[in-house]
């Protein structure tokens, strides 16, 4: 009977485990006198949200990869890469549909390369990803010309607006974007067959092709995907930008990977949820929001994330020490 | 040549070492000659490498003691061992592939002056170890990972003889080497003989045993069942003595009957197996596959299932000529397939039992892309009904469980997905004695359904206990397949240590 109890408690902890540090931020933050009205305030809350739709996308992709017991170091240079080529469409006299699905659609080719890569030579994601890293972003620069492009104002710029034009929406269209694909992939995750494949071949991955699953064409599929949100995280930057940088998120693929492991993601694969990731992108974006109206310097928000990160990840491994 | 009446340079009285519920080594007393080959003979987990692990001093014994040349001898570490002489050689390597011959056989023991290497000395050193064994032809500053695997165990033997070892113990030394290569090294431990030094020698070829050894001592359950010269005893004495009576045992009978060929292979030979097996399976039959570790047992069983690519020849399934496959089309022909690396390959640990059932099959729990998580776990809680698995239920990690329960979840999912052709390997490896009669009842009545079985194992009482025909594996082919009722466990143990058993 205990034992039961003691179980659902423990599953109450494991679903809400990273709610408590998002919270436990929140409440330091607004425990602060000098600034506790200006960071509760909605229109806060809001801009937080906003500011957390280019990593929340890429954390999407990068839950999978990182359940799958990969990584994706080429996502930053990934979303600049689409940036630059939604601007470089529009501009050239495309309507911003195509701009943007164009974007969306090179991020997922340079995933496809890099699944194609992993699968066909054998080598581990670290190499291939580190490598599209740099191959996307030089790209990224050729095709801007080394500068960046300006493009036509248009619906596509009102994705990240703080105040949506159709008033009903209250947020800006990207944040429930965000939350859509959110829900979505928690769905492929949990309920589809591909998703059990990516845990099976991250938490296994022998075991996974003795069952007769396609290892390969899985991991391909996972890091298109993974490219495909990194696409629409880079039209999302454009949108912000309203031009297209192709300097722009430069190191931002180890805010995505943090946000995953912070959210519960294992780098050994098999482990890894939607909404942990979720919470660990507003977790940081809560931090860094709180730390600038604190007016801290940059650095001082450097170390706490990083400090984050560690205290997380041990948190993480003492509950899965308990559990064996 | 060897003194018999010469002193034991080492001897271990009464010791016993325990693991948990299983007692591994049960007052043990074992002696060695100055200068004699000893050759220590048992099936796996007879407890040879309990007791080599505590002469090195990696173990320590529970009770009982240890004389190295009159003295006593209770080595801390096996650093400790390594001081008072006794050197092993692993079966598997442990060299350092990324750096030179000279650096491996130095590495720990580097001549210096201030922590600045004389490379000279010790160069000096090496090229005269690697003369005393007769190769001088190994260059010092050769890659290790470069050399070829007898090369290797060559430097890893020139190692144990720079530490002025009074016993070198060595742990399978051919089982990774050519016939050449074994023929070299027999001459190096004629070789260590002369110098005075005296080997434990650990085989399973007992036919190279008989060439090297000038004693022998058996190890069956833990306990020395023999000892005595090699000159004095026969071949059959010896395999008397490492098989027991343990065959009489009882193994559940499940009435099935023979029916139609299920599978055929047409000289099917995978990129691992050392030569093409031709082979067939009937439905209704359960086919014993024999031999020792490391025979291509595995690696014929691996090729049939498309985990290891295809050379040449093929196979035929339910009539039909199938060439190349991958696991997923196997699966779809109705093979499944049981691998010896439970842990490593068998199960996904982390998972769930009931994602383990079902992980081959999802098809039936899919409906418009989206799985019926409840209708899987109901599945698989029948399974774990139907096989007895003790566990908390469906959603319990599988890493939680016990060795027997943990296999009994993987025969499940060869089970849930419906296989017709079972590749079963080392199936009751690591179980207890009550699951182990559980799968052999289970092989019967999948036989009576009609469903092929192959049975792969190490344990020779239970392939004849449950088979109905065993073909018998050595050095990478196929030596022998007879009906059970034709092989005893002599002939069995000859055919896979020797390559030939006489007829029945």
């Amino acid at each position: 009977m205990s034992g039961q109890r003691k179980g659902n408690l423990q599953k109450a902890l494991n679903v809400f485990g990273p709610f408590i540090g998002l919270i436990f931020v929140i409440a330091i933050f607004a425990l602060i006198p000098e600034i506790q009205d200006r960071f509760l305030r909605v229109g806060n809350f809001k801009s937080v949200a906003t500011q957390s739709v280019i990593v929340a996308l890429g954390a999407l992709g990068m839950t999978l990869v990182v359940i799958s017991g990969g990584i994706d170091l080429s996502a930053a240079s990934n979303i600049a890469l689409a940036s630059v080529i939604s601007a470089y469409a529009i501009n050239a006299g495309a309507t911003p549909l195509v701009g943007v699905a164009l974007g969306i659609l090179v991020g997922g080719l340079v995933g496809f390369l890099n699944g194609s890569l992993i699968t066909k030579l054998r080598l581990v994601p670290f190499i291939i990803t580190m490598s599209m890293m740099g191959i996307a972003r030089g790209a990224a620069k050729w095709i801007a010309g080394n500068q960046k492009i300006d493009a036509p104002m248009t619906w596509v710029n009102e994705l990240m607006a703080k105040s949506p034009r159709p008033s009903w929406l209250l947020m800006a269209p990207g944040i429930w974007i965000v939350i859509a694909f959110a829900i979505v992939m928690a769905v492929v995750l949990r309920r589809t067959v591909f998703g059990r494949h990516v845990f099976a071949v991250g938490s296994n991955e022998s075991a996974a092709r003795l069952c007769g699953i396609r290892t390969n064409r899985a991991k391909i599929l996972i890091y298109t995907i993974s490219g495909l949100f990194c696409g629409l995280a880079g039209v999302m930057e454009f949108s912000r930008l309203t031009v297209g940088d192709p300097t722009v998120a430069v190191g931002l693929e180890l805010d995505i990977i943090a946000a995953v492991v912070i959210g519960g993601g294992s780098l050994n694969g098999g482990e890894g949820s939607i909404l942990g990731s979720m919470i660990g992108v507003l977790i940081m974006s809560f931090l860094r929001n709180g730390c600038t109206m604190m007016g801290w310097p940059n650095y001082i928000q450097e170390i706490i994330i990083g400090v984050i990160i560690i205290v997380a990840v041990s948190l993480d491994h003492l509950r899965h020490r308990k559990e064996a | 040549m060897t003194d018999s009446s010469a002193a034991p340079v080492l001897r271990m009285v009464q010791v016993s070492k325990t693991y948990g519920a299983t007692r591994a080594l049960d007052d043990v007393t074992f002696e060695v000659r100055r200068g004699e080959v000893h050759a220590l003979l048992g099936e796996n987990g007879a407890g040879k490498s309990t007791m080599m692990k505590i002469l090195s001093g990696a173990v320590t014994p529970d009770s009982g003691r240890m004389l190295l040349e009159g003295r006593p001898y209770a080595p801390a570490n096996p650093l400790d061992g390594l001081r008072r002489g006794i050197s092993m050689i692993y079966q598997e390597l442990n060299l350092a592939p990324h750096l030179t011959v000279e650096e491996n056989i130095m590495l720990g023991r580097e001549v210096h002056g201030l922590g600045w290497l004389d490379r000279r000395a010790m160069k000096a050193r090496v090229r005269e170890v690697l003369a005393s064994v007769h190769h001088p032809e190994i260059s010092p500053d050769a890659l290790v990972g470069k050399l070829s695997v007898g090369a290797k165990q060559i430097v890893e033997i020139a190692r144990a003889l720079l530490n002025k070892s009074r016993i070198v113990v060595m742990d399978e030394p051919t089982s990774s080497l050519s016939d050449e290569d074994s023929a070299r090294l027999f001459e190096i431990v004629r070789g260590l003989k002369a110098q005075d030094v005296s080997v434990v020698y650990i085989s399973h070829f007992l036919e190279e045993v008989q060439k090297v050894a000038d004693a022998y001592t058996v190890l069956r359950d833990g306990r020395n069942v023999g000892s005595g010269t090699m000159d004095g005893s026969s071949l059959e004495d010896i395999i008397q003595l490492m098989v027991g009576q343990k065959f009489t045992e009882r193994f559940p009978h499940v009435p099935h009957e023979k029916g139609a060929v299920a599978v055929s292979l047409k000289e099917l030979k995978g990129v691992r197996m050392a030569s093409a097996v031709s082979l067939s399976v009937a439905k209704g039959e359960i086919l014993g596959i024999a031999g020792l570790v490391g025979s291509g047992r595995t690696e014929m069983l691996r090729t049939m299932f498309g985990l290891d690519s295809l050379e040449s020849g093929g196979m035929v399934v339910s009539g039909a000529a199938t060439a190349k496959a991958a696991p997923w089309t196997r699966i779809k022909q109705g093979f499944g397939l049981l691998s010896e690396d439970r842990q490593g390959e068998g199960l996904a640990l982390p998972m769930s039992l009931a994602d383990n059932v079902t992980l081959s099959a999802y098809a039936p729990y899919r409906r418009h892309g989206l799985l019926s998580l409840a209708r899987q776990q109901k599945a698989a809680a029948d399974w774990i009904a139907r096989l007895n698995i003790k566990a908390r239920g469906p959603l319990q990690k599988v890493q939680g469980l016990s060795g027997g329960n943990q296999q009994k979840v993987a025969l499940a999912r060869l089970l849930h997905q419906k296989a017709e052709v079972l590749l079963l390997d080392e199936p009751t490896r690591g179980i207890d004695v009550v699951s182990k009669a559980q799968i052999y009842e289970w092989m019967g009545e999948l036989a009576g359904q009609g469903k092929a079985v192959l049975f792969v194992s190490s344990y020779l009482p239970e392939l004849l206990g449950v088979c109905d025909r065993i073909a018998v594996f050595f050095r990478g082919g196929l030596v022998d397949v007879r009906d059970a009722a034709r092989w005893d466990a002599q002939s069995l143990m000859a055919a896979a240590t020797v390559g030939r058993a006489p007829g029945v």
